[in-house]
């Protein structure tokens, strides 16, 4: 039996309709951003133009940090829940007693968590944009709308999710509790938003060069987790807490 | 729906028929050093309703799991519906069969058509709604497609779970104790529900440890405690592990009653049961009785009954459960 979509859609409805009716990723999908879009707006309207060259980097890299660190978090709280919060409920084992194959459980499982969080990032980053153009000192909105700024936004916004992602549901495949899964998956979704923020800060000069560069190894990253998720995903030690 | 069994339109396929819907050969599955289920052989033709037997811990469930390829086996092999079963194979088996796992593990947050649309999804079903109204037809729960599965009774629920099973029009339905922790009237329901797919040819592999149930809705049961200690149609277990037996009732006791049964003819043996009624071992119940009849007459005893003693799968049950106890303490 070959890979089928019909069965990652069959999981992706399921957890879209889930998402709909579960207050707790209403909260994190709306609460969230909200946090996140304050803190930058705070930073660019505070801005003193006539302040020294580095801290006005430093203002204009935080404020793009917070865009960034959204779509780290964000993923982070679903995907660390797909596998073990499906143990702890008892819907595992019927799915896994289905013809689905491990690849289109995690494949449907990281779309799941991918797809709302490359909407939310991608406009909550809309708006703050908007803002910036509106209301910012041109200097600052001239600095923003930069388009290695843009670039790296764009670019990192769904590689740093990927990442988040694959670790969330690496960890919850191991782990037995889901608050614990999701402690750890915050944790673990941060590094790349530390490379981010390096370029942000202007520490690493973002080059067109460097940032493709970057984001080809994070994407690179990205895949390999996959990979290394599918191996950890083993249904006898799922379905029987052992091996 | 009607609750009794006529069995006589259909029998168990023999071992020897090619087209059995369950192999298993000396299936074996250890954890480490712990022994789930060992050496484990039978066959299930199509059509038959099998019940699995065993206490808790006897490796019911972990056999379940094996067979749809859940759990790899540590060794021996299986075909299953027709397919052998290996680390490849898992999807093909799975798209054959159906497992209704203990507990239901319905999504809560969904309704009970949207629960259902994902699994026939899963199987990559065509016509899915029909599907789907065909499956809810099939549990009575056609009226409550748009409940939310979180809002269910528990019986509602494994009759959710039961659809979800039938969905696929499996060769091969694996129920395990699917009336676990239900009230009687759900537990009727679902017995109701079973029946029906008996009726309709439905192959189903029933793990249970109420014995009441395996005894109405199977063909043949096995009893497993880790090994496999019987196998067979229930009234065969209890003529194999049970001698015949006639139980005389007299209004008081017998002076000699040695005297009086001894020697009979067809009368193997005797002995007093702590009620006070005798228990005989007879060879054939039907020529014993007169003689045994004759003799208390003789004697001058009240009689009140001679009634053939009834062994049910429970007494065969806890007859090679108790085996297995006192085996592990020797």
């Amino acid at each position: 039996m070959s890979f089928s979509w019909t069965r990652v859609g069959a999981i992706l409805q399921k957890e879209l309709r889930d998402y709909r009716r579960n207050r707790f990723v209403i909260y994190t999908m709306s609460f969230l951003p909200l946090l996140f879009i304050a803190a930058p707006m705070v930073q660019i309207f505070t801005i003193n133009v006539a302040t020294t060259s580095a801290k006005f980097d430093a203002h204009i890299g935080l404020s793009l940090l917070y865009m960034l660190i959204l779509p780290a978090i964000v993923p982070s709280v679903l995907s660390a829940y797909s596998v073990v919060g499906e143990r702890e409920q008892g819907t595992l084992e019927p799915i896994l007693t289905t013809p689905i194959h491990s690849d289109e459980f995690l494949v449907a499982k990281a779309l799941a968590a991918f797809l709302p969080t490359l909407a939310v990032s991608y406009v909550i980053f809309g708006i703050f944009l908007g803002a910036v153009a509106a209301f910012a000192h041109p200097g600052v909105a001239a600095v923003i709308f930069e388009r290695n700024h843009l670039l790296v936004q764009l670019l990192f916004t769904p590689l740093v999710a990927g990442w988040s992602i694959w670790a969330g549901i690496a960890i919850s495949t191991r782990m037995s509790d889901v608050r614990a899964a999701q402690q750890l998956t915050v944790l673990a979704s941060l590094p790349p938003v530390a490379i981010v923020a390096l370029m942000n800060f202007n520490v690493i000069t973002p080059s067109l060069g460097l940032t493709l560069g970057l984001a080809g190894a994070l994407l690179l990253i990205d895949g390999l987790a996959w990979r290394f998720v599918a191996a950890l995903f083993d249904r006898e030690r799922l379905v029987t807490g052992r091996r | 729906m009607t609750s009794e069994l006529d069995d006589s339109h259909r029998q168990p396929r023999s071992d020897a028929e090619p087209d059995a819907a369950l192999v298993v050969e000396h299936l074996t599955k250890r954890f480490g050093e712990r022994v789930a289920f060992e050496d484990v052989s039978f066959e299930v033709g199509y059509g038959e309703v099998f019940g699995f037997l065993g206490p808790n811990g006897a490796g019911k469930t972990t056999t379940v799991r094996t067979l749809g390829t859940l759990i790899t086996p540590t060794s021996g092999s299986a075909t299953i519906a027709g397919i052998p079963l290996s680390a490849e194979s898992g999807p093909s088996i799975r798209g054959r069969i159906s497992i209704m796992p203990e507990s239901p593990g319905l999504f809560i947050r969904l309704s009970v058509a949207e629960n259902l649309e994902c699994f026939a999804g899963l199987y990559e079903l065509r016509d899915v709604r029909d599907r789907v109204d065909r499956a809810l037809r099939a549990v009575n729960l056609s009226d409550r497609a748009n409940d939310i599965c979180g809002s269910l009774s528990k019986g509602l629920r494994q009759r959710v779970a039961l659809a979800r099973a039938l969905l696929s029009d499996p060769k091969i339905l694996f129920l395990d104790e699917p009336t676990s922790g239900l009230d009687p009237v759900a537990t009727r329901d679902v017995h109701d529900l079973l029946v029906t797919m008996r009726e309709r040819g439905v192959t189903i592999f029933l793990t249970t440890h109420r014995l009441e149930e395996a005894e109405k809705l199977c063909h043949r049961v096995a009893i497993l405690n880790t090994t496999l200690r019987l196998i067979g149609r229930p009234d065969e277990l209890r003529e194999q592990l049970f001698s015949r037996s006639l139980v005389v009732r007299t209004g008081s006791p017998l002076d000699a009653p040695g005297r009086v049964f001894n020697g009979l003819s067809n009368v193997e043996g005797w002995d007093l049961s702590p009620s006070g009624s005798y228990v005989l071992n007879v060879t054939d119940p039907d020529a014993a009785a007169p003689g045994i009849a004759r003799a208390l007459v003789s004697a001058n005893a009240d009689i009140l009954s001679i009634a053939e003693s009834h062994h049910s799968l429970e007494d065969v049950y806890l007859e090679l459960v108790d085996e297995g106890v006192e085996a592990k303490k020797r």
